[in-house]
C-alpha cells in the first residue's frame, strides 16, 4: 500500500492535482483522515478548509473508515423501471449490519438492470436470488 | 474458427467473461471485441459472423456441437436491429478489438486526423461548422461556433476537455465509445486540438465507469505517438452528478468543489485554469473524425431541420430490445419504443417514457408521434438531452417519479444557487404532502410556482431542468397526483 508521501510525490507537477491525490488516498486507506487533509493542504499550499470542502463535496470520499464490504446498487430511473426499489429493500434486509448497501445513480448498464457494482466488478439483471448470492460472497 | 465475444462492461456484467473462459477452456481462441449494442442478446457470441445470444457458460458446449439453434440470431451484421441503423459514430461497434491500433487503422482510423493536418486549422473549423454538428451532451450548441471562438483567442495556452461524466440514467453511449472505440475519441480530440491551437486535452470520466477508465488510459498510451505533439490525460471524477455540467467539471479538474460557475465568462473565453477551452461531450468529439474523413456534407446529409447528422439513441429501462440505436434525427418516439424497442420487457403496456435522463420530461404514449430532434422536443416541453430513452410500464407511480426528480436534485445539487439548493428540498416535501393526500390542488399550484422559479432562476441545468420531469409527470399523468380522488372537485 502506498503511503501518503508516495501519493503526494506521484502527482508532483500535475495540473490540478487535488482530486487525483484524494482519489488515491481514499483508495489506499478507505477514507480521508484529518491528518491526510492537513498534510495535503500543507503540500499543495491550500488551507485545510479548502481541502475539507473538496472532500465533503464528492460522494466517493469518506471522512471516517468503514471496513465493511460494500455493494453499490443502482437506484436511478432505468433501474427503477426494472424493479430496483423493491430489490433495494430486500438487499438491505439481506445485508444486515455486516455489508454496506450503498446507492449509486447509474452504472451505464441501463437496458439490463437492476445493476450493482462491487469494487470494480459490475453485475446486471439482478433479482433477489442473485443479490443474495453477491452479498453472501462478500 | 473465429469466435468473438464483447468485453464491454455491459456484456461482462451479464456474464461474458465466464462464457469466453468456457470457449477458451475447450481449446478455442476468443477475440474480445466491442459490443454491437444489442443488449438483450448479451452475452452475444459470434462464430464466423453468426450470432448466438444471450449465451450462458452452460450453453457453450451445445453451441459448439450444433445444438445451439434456440439461441441463434443469424448473421449479426444483418440483424434487423443493426441493419436499420445509420451507424457513423458506432460504425466499428461489434467489429473491432477496442485497443487494437491495427483494427482501428484497418477500418478508416486516423483518416480524419490526416485530412485535418492536410487542410489546416481554419478549414477544419469551417468543416465542423458546415457539418451542423451540435453538442451531443444535451445543450445542442453548435460545435463549430464553440471551436471558432477558441480558435480566435490569442492565448498561448488552450485546452480541449472531453466531458465523459455521463451521469444520466438511461444513457451509455459515451461509455460504449470509450470502451469500444477509444481511438476514435482520441482522434476527435486531436483534431479539435489542431483546429483551435490547443496542446493538451483532458478526458474527465466518472468514477462509476472503471472499465471505460482502464480502456481510455490504455488507449491514450497506445496512441500517444500518433497524436503527438497533442497530449491527452485521463482524469477520474469522484461521484458528483453535477460535474457533468461543463463549468462544474472545469472546477473539478482544477481540484475544486464541483460548483457551477456563473456564465459569462464562457469556457471558450475563460475555461480550464482561466484559459480558452473547448469542452465537448464524448459523442460530439467522437463524431468529428467522420466529419473530417468523409466531409461535412456527408454528415449533414443525415437528419432533419436544424438537427443534422445522426444521434446515438440509447434504449433503456423496461424495454424488450434495449441497446444502442444510432440513426439520423427524425425517427419518432413511438417507433423507437414500440417498433425498434419492442415495447416493455415486462410485457405490460408502456405507460411513460423519460427522454433525456433525470432532467428530461416524461412522455405519455399520446406524444409518441414526436420526432426525435432538438426543436421538436422543445416544442412539446421536453428535451432529447444525451439521447437516453427510459421506458416504464403501467406499474409506475408518476407521483413517486416526480418526488424522485426533486430528491435526486437535492442529493446532487452543488449548492451554489438558491433555487436549486432550497427548491429541490421544498419541492420534495410538497410532492410528499400531495402523495399523502394533503391539500392536493393548492400544493400542486405551489409546485408549479416553485418549478417556475427553479427553471428561470437556477444557474445550470440541474436546478433549471428538474422542473421537466416534475411538471411533465403532473401535466400528463394528473390521476397519479389525485391521491384521494378529490382534485377534480377541489
Amino acid at each position: 500500500m502506498a503511503g501518503l508521501n508516495d501519493i503526494l510525490a506521484a502527482h508532483e507537477g500535475r495540473e490540478g492535482p487535488l482530486l487525483p491525490i484524494l482519489r488515491d488516498v481514499q483508495s489506499a486507506f478507505g477514507f480521508v483522515s484529518e491528518d491526510a487533509i492537513r498534510a495535503i493542504a500543507l503540500h499543495l499550499n491550500l488551507s485545510r478548509a479548502e481541502v475539507s470542502g473538496v472532500v465533503s463535496f464528492y460522494h466517493d470520499f469518506r471522512r471516517t473508515p468503514d471496513p465493511r464490504p460494500a455493494l453499490k446498487l443502482c437506484r436511478a430511473e432505468s433501474c427503477q423501471a426494472r424493479g430496483s426499489e423493491a430489490l433495494a429493500a430486500e438487499a438491505q434486509r439481506m445485508a444486515g449490519a455486516r455489508v454496506r448497501v450503498e446507492t449509486v445513480y447509474c452504472l451505464g448498464l441501463c437496458s439490463v438492470g437492476p445493476n450493482a457494482m462491487i469494487g470494480e466488478d459490475v453485475h446486471a439483471r439482478l433479482d433477489g436470488a442473485k443479490v443474495a448470492a453477491l452479498i453472501g460472497a462478500l | 474458427m473465429q469466435i468473438r465475444i464483447s468485453d464491454d462492461a455491459l456484456a461482462v456484467a451479464c456474464g461474458a467473461d465466464a462464457v469466453a473462459e468456457r470457449f477458451a477452456g475447450l481449446g478455442h481462441e476468443v477475440a474480445r471485441v466491442s459490443s454491437w449494442g444489442m443488449h438483450w442478446l448479451e452475452p452475444l457470441v459470434e462464430i464466423e459472423g453468426r450470432g448466438y445470444g444471450p449465451v450462458a457458460a452452460g450453453d457453450v458446449e451445445a453451441i459448439l456441437n450444433g445444438r445451439g439453434e434456440h439461441l441463434a440470431i443469424g448473421t449479426v451484421a444483418e440483424h434487423p436491429f443493426i441493419a436499420a441503423q445509420t451507424r457513423l459514430t458506432f460504425a466499428r461497434a461489434g467489429r473491432t478489438r477496442s485497443l487494437s491500433l491495427e483494427d482501428y487503422a484497418a477500418t478508416g482510423g486516423w483518416a480524419g486526423l490526416a485530412r485535418a493536418r492536410e487542410i489546416g486549422p481554419e478549414a477544419v473549423v469551417a468543416e465542423v461548422t458546415a457539418s451542423g454538428l451540435r453538442g451531443r451532451g444535451g445543450a445542442g450548441f453548435p460545435a463549430g461556433i464553440k471551436w471558432s471562438t477558441v480558435a480566435q483567442a490569442a492565448d498561448d495556452r488552450k485546452y480541449i476537455v472531453c466531458n465523459a461524466d455521463e451521469g444520466d440514467s438511461g444513457t451509455f453511449a459515451d461509455r460504449m465509445v470509450m470502451e469500444g472505440d477509444p481511438f476514435m475519441l482520441i482522434e476527435g480530440m486531436a483534431i479539435a486540438g489542431l483546429a483551435v491551437g490547443a496542446g493538451k486535452g483532458f478526458v474527465y470520466i466518472r468514477s462509476e465507469y472503471p472499465h471505460a477508465i482502464r480502456k481510455m488510459e490504455a488507449a491514450v498510451r497506445l496512441a500517444a505517438a500518433t497524436v503527438a505533439p497533442f497530449k491527452i490525460e485521463v482524469r477520474v471524477g469522484a461521484g458528483a452528478y453535477v460535474c457533468g455540467e461543463e463549468t462544474s467539471l472545469l472546477n473539478s479538474l482544477e481540484g475544486k468543489r464541483g460548483e457551477v460557475r456563473a456564465k459569462p465568462p464562457l469556457p471558450a473565453h475563460e475555461g480550464l485554469f482561466g484559459c480558452p477551452t473547448v469542452i465537448n461531450n464524448v459523442l460530439t468529439l467522437a463524431a468529428v473524425p467522420f466529419v473530417l474523413a468523409e466531409g461535412a456534407q456527408a454528415y449533414a446529409g443525415y437528419g432533419r431541420g436544424r438537427s443534422r447528422g445522426t444521434m446515438p439513441i440509447q434504449l433503456a429501462g423496461n424495454i424488450r430490445h434495449g441497446g444502442l440505436y444510432e440513426t439520423g434525427f427524425g425517427v419518432t418516439l413511438g417507433e423507437l419504443v414500440n417498433g425498434i424497442g419492442g415495447g416493455t420487457a415486462s410485457g405490460r403496456p408502456v405507460r411513460a417514457v423519460q427522454v433525456g435522463g433525470p432532467l428530461g420530461a416524461y412522455f405519455p404514449p399520446a406524444l409518441f408521434d414526436t420526432p426525435f430532434d432538438y426543436e421538436a422536443f422543445t416544442a412539446v416541453d421536453g428535451l432529447i438531452g444525451h439521447g437516453g430513452v427510459t421506458v416504464f410500464d403501467d406499474s409506475v407511480d408518476m407521483a413517486a417519479q416526480a418526488r424522485f426528480a426533486f430528491e435526486f436534485c437535492a442529493a446532487e445539487s452543488c449548492g451554489k444557487c438558491t433555487p436549486c439548493r432550497i427548491g429541490a428540498v421544498r419541492g420534495r416535501e410538497t410532492i410528499e404532502a400531495v402523495i399523502r393526500g394533503e391539500a392536493g390542488a393548492s400544493n400542486l399550484a405551489l409546485v408549479a410556482d416553485l418549478c417556475d422559479t427553479m427553471k428561470f432562476g437556477s444557474l445550470c441545468a440541474l436546478g433549471g431542468f428538474t422542473p421537466y420531469p416534475v411538471m411533465s409527470a403532473i401535466t400528463h399523468f394528473p390521476e397519479d397526483f389525485d391521491r384521494r380522488g378529490t382534485l377534480a372537485a377541489e
